[in-house]
């Protein structure tokens, strides 16, 4: 006696604004009439923060602020202990999307060390010879466009061997001059980056140029916190000795889940920055980083 | 009933006496026959006449908005009954010319229908059948594109999944379970590389790919399909064995194209859950599942690490931009076309761009600006080529200059035909002139000649010719722009006063080739603008000159082919022969196909023209000896091996020619001809036909131009004509084709009085009887001969009667020669055949009896007037006629034991009466006795068709009616019609 428990929301997409109805049904299918002793569904947003092991030891102190922060929290009995009849069920449900006390919800992250996660969770209980069914469900929540408006402010940028930092031996790069711009470094989120590149010189050949997007997690408070950077994405751009002079296309769409808003709390920060590396084809790996904000609206 | 029988049989031995045939009258029994017969008028009357279309002409766009067509007929008679129906359009035409419209219209419409039709018109409309398909590319590049170094495949599927070991599997031997390993390693391994892989298994495996991607696209691992697909693309990136990219492209953009469509198809049938989408759904109509699957494939296509990869996956199903957004594609093909830019391999950019042109013109025809930016950029990354990399490279693969740029022509060949395609006049000159301003253009101006509009192309060809003359040598070989250009003018014309130079100018390169397979490619170009515009003259110089260059060394052997299409193309503007062969150097380049299977191909081709073309007979020396030249080839090329169809063809062509020899009057040299011909084809033997029937002809034709009177020279040369035929006859192995062709040869030869001739002609026919065998095989099938045989011998029969008998022998020696054959032939089992000769002998039997016979043949004398009527003579054939009766009634006699044979019986006694009925004396009551009771007999059981019977009566009773033959009126008292119970 097979039973399935699945939810289905109502967008396809399952993205919800903070204020609406998470609207969608909850189905059960079963050859036959089946008991149980009650159907439960609950909504939960949770943010769990996550201490990377390297600054474990230093910040034990702040254990405490580790504990994940619950912004939302919703439960209803679907259906009183009873018999489904056998095919397939519908329960429609719906939940207003309010967050708890004054917390406020954030977008949806998936992080390494701070997660914003949002799910709807079902549950059927049933006697003690059949197991328990549960089935969660991830909703996506996009916060509250922001008001301000975004002006696109292109950042220019050149890179020779004396706009380096961080290098032993200045004497021993190869000769190179690289320019380009971004067409914005605070960007809508569900707008792709662009700008261009352009190899003007470069007396080693060019083995690749890539673009990283990088994520940067603060997990604390004032007194001491944990700041970890991480790759999210690596993209390539240039293959290859490209030719020199023709500007190349900067272009990278922002994954959905894995970036969000630029997000400031008490408790954590999220924080994107792009680099675009440069590799040449003697493996000289050179770096130019410029810190995102990201907005949506 | 045996009593009967017994007593009729008495009775017909007793009144085989003094039986003779009926006195006939030919003049007036054919008088007779048709007493109400009118003059035929041939007036204007004609039941056919009206609706006789004799002129039909078919005008398109005459009215405005829609095509008609409309049948005039000559006739003023009224109007064609079909065409007056459907109001002067004829119905096909009509579909024809409703077929365009409907296309679009269907394609604008469009609800319901089936899917996959309603899609190819979609892809239809905006390219027009005119535009080359990459499908007809596609194996040309596989073709030319080809490697014997070793490849490699290098996978990396990413294992996504950890490798911990299975808890499950612990029990399981470890040797067990590595093999299981290397089995998941083969669905979702990590890295996994083959070498040393020749190019077909290179092929194999790209196909074995494109299977696994179906495979797993409907097993639902969609995850897996785009893993494939990444790694394949990824292959593209790969240019060691430079020579084999453009296959390995053509081959890895297959799966691409796979990929899309397998997409594209899913993501159709998810929007068309309730109703299918119109086929110009816009993204409004699409549901949100369905966009939100496709965003996902766009944002997961969009997060792929590798540049290739991302381009090319992403190109691949950018047709599913439409179920996003309306400007998707739009706003895509130039992203995609910009980021073609960060490929640093000129060769890699360059497909990328003819796959993102490729796509686009799939997918969004009307999009011309990226086809453009991507030329652009092409042109502004051209510099490269020549670059540190790429010579970096070629050395160490070490590949010659010229050769790496023949590797980028299919791309840019394709990328300039897209833009070229329905592109205004200026915008090919604008490109033109940009590539003119390059310095290295060869490989452009190459493509740019392959590409345009041939009429664009040859308005220009001095202008292109004066490019080709300031390009570099070093990089691409000239030849190959000539050639290109020399395509261009085989399909459109340059101006007229620019003809011979372009000419010159492009022979002056092309004779300098040293390469004999370089040299052939671009003089077979070359030969069809030169057939198209110049005379023989030029062309016998063209010629000369290849004979020149692939003489040495026997490079002719290497290059058959396109000495074959030299010839074809020759064949297409020269038509007439006389000039063709006068050519000196025709028959020289004849002979350099000396492979013997090409040899008698190039000759069918030309022998094939030869019989289209040639609609007048010809005795021009040249042509006659150019062509026995080249029928000899071909008979001779006929061996123990060589299949009957074959052999069946080459003599048909050999016919063809025979039949369009004529010397006029000059009947000895045709004759001399036919011996010659004899001598050259004696292994076909429908020519040796052909020849005999061609001599008999003669014969025939010399008796007409003297008028039946033969002086001693033409009786001498008819003489000789019959003696041809005599001692070729034998030759024939067919038996049937020798008989007719005895008989045949004895007609002409009796008709020009040749009378030992005639007899010799007639004597062997008859000996040769015996030798035909029981069965033959008629179309591979065995079938008895007999039918054939009675055909044959009715018809000898026929002759006989005017054979005079030859004094040395006796009377009727040929009859009774040809009876006693028949006699002794071994007859089927249970066949009449036998009987059924002798009862056709008896009318013959009877009209040599008559004192004027049927027919005769001028000016030979007929047995009638050697023997007068003498009663000798009449009682020879009486006796004869006795005989054979007596014959046919034994036969009968036996006819008794089945039904079978019951019927058989009463068939053959009622032909045995209808032939005494016609030609015998009923007046004799012996006779006429005789015919009552074969009436009686046919009619004994029943088996007589009722309907000939009643006929027959009809026919007794108005002979009768005839003055003399009031007898017949008793005879019909006596035929009694069999009651029908």
């Amino acid at each position: 006696m097979s039973v399935t428990l699945d939810i289905k929301l109502k967008r396809a997409n399952k993205v919800y604004h903070e204020g609406e109805t998470v609207a969608g049904v909850i189905t059960l299918s079963c050859k036959e009439a089946m008991q149980h002793h009650g159907i439960s569904l609950s909504m939960e947003g949770i943010v769990n923060l996550q201490l990377s092991s390297k600054s474990v030891g230093v910040f034990e102190a702040f254990y405490n602020s580790v504990k994940p922060i619950q912004l939302i929290s919703h439960n209803i009995e679907v259906a009183k202990a009873g018999k489904i009849p056998g095919g397939k069920t519908e329960i429609p449900f719906e939940f207003p999307l309010n967050a708890k006390g004054n917390k406020v919800l954030y977008e949806t992250y998936h992080g390494v060390f701070v997660n914003i996660q949002y799910s709807l969770r079902c549950d059927l209980k049933r006697s003690l010879l059949a197991k328990d069914l549960s089935r969660n469900c991830e909703f996506i929540v996009h916060c509250q466009p922001q008001k301000a408006k975004v002006v696109p402010a292109p950042v220019n940028f050149t890179i020779t061997p004396d706009t380096l930092q961080n290098i032993r031996e200045r004497s021993l790069l190869p000769k190179f001059l690289i320019r380009g711009h971004l067409d914005a470094t605070s960007c809508v989120i569900s707008q792709p980056l662009t700008g261009e590149v352009v190899v003007e010189k470069s007396e080693v050949p060019i083995k690749s140029i890539e673009l990283q997007l990088v994520r940067v997690e603060t997990c604390g408070c004032a007194e001491g916190y944990a700041r970890d950077a991480t790759e999210i994405q690596n993209i390539q751009i240039a293959e290859g000795d490209v030719c020199h002079g023709l500007p190349i296309p900067i272009y990278m769409v922002f994954p959905r889940l894995f970036t969000c808003p630029t997000l400031e709390t008490t408790n954590f920060k999220v924080e994107f920055e792009i680099n675009i590396v440069i590799i040449l084809h003697d493996d000289h790996l050179i770096t130019e980083n410029f810190p995102l904000k990201l907005c949506r609206v | 009933m045996h009593y009967d029988f017994m007593n009729y049989v008495f009775f017909c031995l007793l009144c085989k006496k003094n039986r003779r045939s009926r006195w006939r009258k030919y003049e007036a029994e054919l008088q007779r026959c048709h007493p109400e017969a009118l003059p035929v008028e041939f007036g204007d009357y004609h039941p056919l006449k009206p609706i006789m279309v004799t002129d039909t002409k078919t005008r398109r766009g005459t009215r405005k908005g829609s095509t008609s067509s409309s049948s005039s007929s000559s006739s003023s008679a009224p109007a064609d009954p079909l065409s007056s129906m459907l109001d002067g359009t004829d119905p096909l035409s009509m579909f024809a010319a409703a077929s365009t419209s409907e296309t679009s219209a269907l394609s604008h419409g469009g609800s319901g229908g089936d899917l996959g039709r309603k899609k190819r018109v979609k892809e239809e409309e905006p390219i027009g059948a005119d535009f080359e398909p990459w499908s007809t590319k596609r194996g040309e590049i596989l073709a030319r594109f080809t490697t014997t170094e070793k490849l490699s495949i290098n996978l990396f599927m990413g294992s996504d999944r950890g490798k911990a070991p299975n808890p499950g599997t612990s029990a399981v031997s470890e040797k067990v379970r590595t093999r299981l390993e290397e089995l998941d390693d083969l669905e979702e391994g990590s890295q996994r590389e083959l070498l040393n892989l020749s190019q077909q298994d290179y092929a194999n495996r790209i196909e074995e790919l494109n299977q696994s991607l179906k495979e797993a696209w409907s097993s639902d691992q969609k995850v897996k399909a785009l893993k494939i697909v990444i790694q394949c693309s990824k292959l593209l990136s790969d240019t060691s064995v430079i020579q084999f990219y453009p296959s390995k492209f053509v081959l890895i953009t297959d799966i691409l194209d796979t990929f899309g469509r397998l997409v594209y198809d899913r993501i159709w049938t998810m929007c068309s859950d309730p109703r299918t989408l119109p086929d110009s759904f816009t993204a409004e109509d699409v549901n949100d599942t369905a966009k939100e699957t496709c965003l996902n494939w766009f944002f997961k296509i969009a997060s792929i690490r590798e540049l290739l990869p991302r381009l090319y996956v992403e190109a691949a199903i950018l047709k599913c931009s439409r179920f996003l957004s309306k400007s998707g594609i739009q706003e895509t093909l130039p992203r995609l076309t910009a980021m073609i830019r960060g490929i640093g391999d000129p060769l890699v950019a360059a497909y990328a761009r003819a796959y993102l042109c490729r796509v686009g013109m799939e997918v969004a025809p009307q999009l011309k600006e990226s086809l453009n930016a991507n030329f652009f950029d092409l042109l502004a990354t051209f510099r490269q080529v020549s670059g540190d990399s790429v010579q970096r490279q070629l050395h160490l693969q070490r590949v010659e200059a010229p050769e790496y740029l023949t590797l980028y022509s299919p791309a840019i060949n394709w990328i300039l035909q897209c833009i070229a395609y329905r592109a205004p006049e200026q915008l090919l000159t604008e490109m033109m002139e940009r590539c003119k301003m390059m310095v290295n253009n060869a490989l452009l101006l190459n493509s740019i000649m392959r590409a345009f509009r041939p009429e664009f192309v040859a308005t220009r060809a001095t202008d292109f010719i004066g490019m080709i003359k300031d390009c570099d040598e070093s990089g691409f070989p000239k030849h190959l722009l000539y050639g290109s250009l020399g395509r261009s003018l085989a399909c459109a014309d340059p101006p007229e006063s620019e003809r011979l130079t372009i000419l010159n100018e492009a022979w002056k390169v092309i004779t300098k080739v040293r390469n004999p397979q370089d040299y052939m490619n671009c003089a077979e170009i070359w030969v069809e603008f030169t057939c198209r515009h110049f005379t023989k003259r030029e062309v016998n110089t063209v010629l000369a000159d290849i004979i020149k260059h692939m003489t040495p060394d026997r490079a002719f052997e290497d290059a058959y082919p396109q000495l074959q299409s030299v010839i074809r193309k020759i064949l297409t503007y020269f038509h007439d022969f006389s000039v063709l062969f006068s050519m000196e150097r025709f028959l020289p380049f004849l002979d350099m196909f000396q492979k013997d299977s090409v040899r008698v191909e190039v000759c069918k081709s030309i022998m094939e023209v030869f019989i289209k073309h040639q609609l007048e007979v010809t005795r021009d020396p040249v042509i006659l000896n150019a062509m026995l030249h080249i029928c000899k080839t071909m008979h001779d090329s006929v061996n123990a091996l060589t299949l009957e169809d074959e052999k069946r063809s080459l003599a048909l062509l050999i016919i063809g020619f025979i039949r369009m020899v004529s010397f006029g009057r000059d009947f000895e040299q045709q004759l001399s001809f036919c011996v010659e011909a004899r001598a050259t084809f004696c292994n076909l033997e429908p020519v040796l036909v052909q020849l005999i029937h061609t001599v008999n002809q003669l014969a025939m034709e010399t008796r007409r131009v003297v008028k039946g009177n033969h002086s001693r020279k033409t009786a001498a040369f008819v003489r000789a004509c019959a003696a041809y035929c005599f001692i070729t006859i034998p030759s024939l192995s067919s038996i049937f084709s020798r008989l007719h062709l005895y008989l045949l040869s004895g007609q002409v030869a009796l008709a020009n009085q040749c009378l030992s001739q005639a007899d010799a002609f007639l004597k062997a026919a008859v000996s040769i009887l015996p030798e035909v065998p029981r069965s033959i095989s008629v179309e591979g099938k065995l079938r008895s001969s007999e039918t054939f045989l009675l055909d044959f011998i009715n018809n000898f029969l026929a002759t006989l009667l005017v054979v005079p008998d030859h004094p040395e022998h006796g009377v009727l020696y040929l009859v009774r020669g040809l009876l006693n054959m028949v006699q002794d032939y071994t007859w089927e089992d249970n066949s009449d055949a036998k009987v059924r000769v002798y009862i056709s002998a008896l009318p013959l039997l009877a009209a040599m009896s008559q004192e004027t016979y049927l027919y005769s043949i001028p000016k030979v004398d007929s047995n009638e007037t050697l023997y007068g009527g003498d009663p000798k003579f009449l009682s020879e054939i009486n006796k004869l006629c006795e005989t054979l009766i007596g014959q046919i009634l034994d036969h009968l006699k036996t006819l008794t034991r089945d039904e079978q044979s019951v019927r058989r019986q009463s068939a053959l006694a009622f032909s045995l009466f209808g032939v005494l009925l016609a030609h015998g004396d009923l007046r004799n009551n012996k006779l006429s006795q005789l015919s009552v009771n074969l009436w009686n007999l046919s009619h004994k059981h029943g088996h007589c068709e009722t309907r000939v019977s009643v006929r027959t009566l009809e026919s007794i009773k108005h002979q009768a009616q005839q003055p003399d033959m009031a007898h017949l009126a008793d005879a019909i008292q006596r035929l009694a019609l069999q009651s029908r119970t």
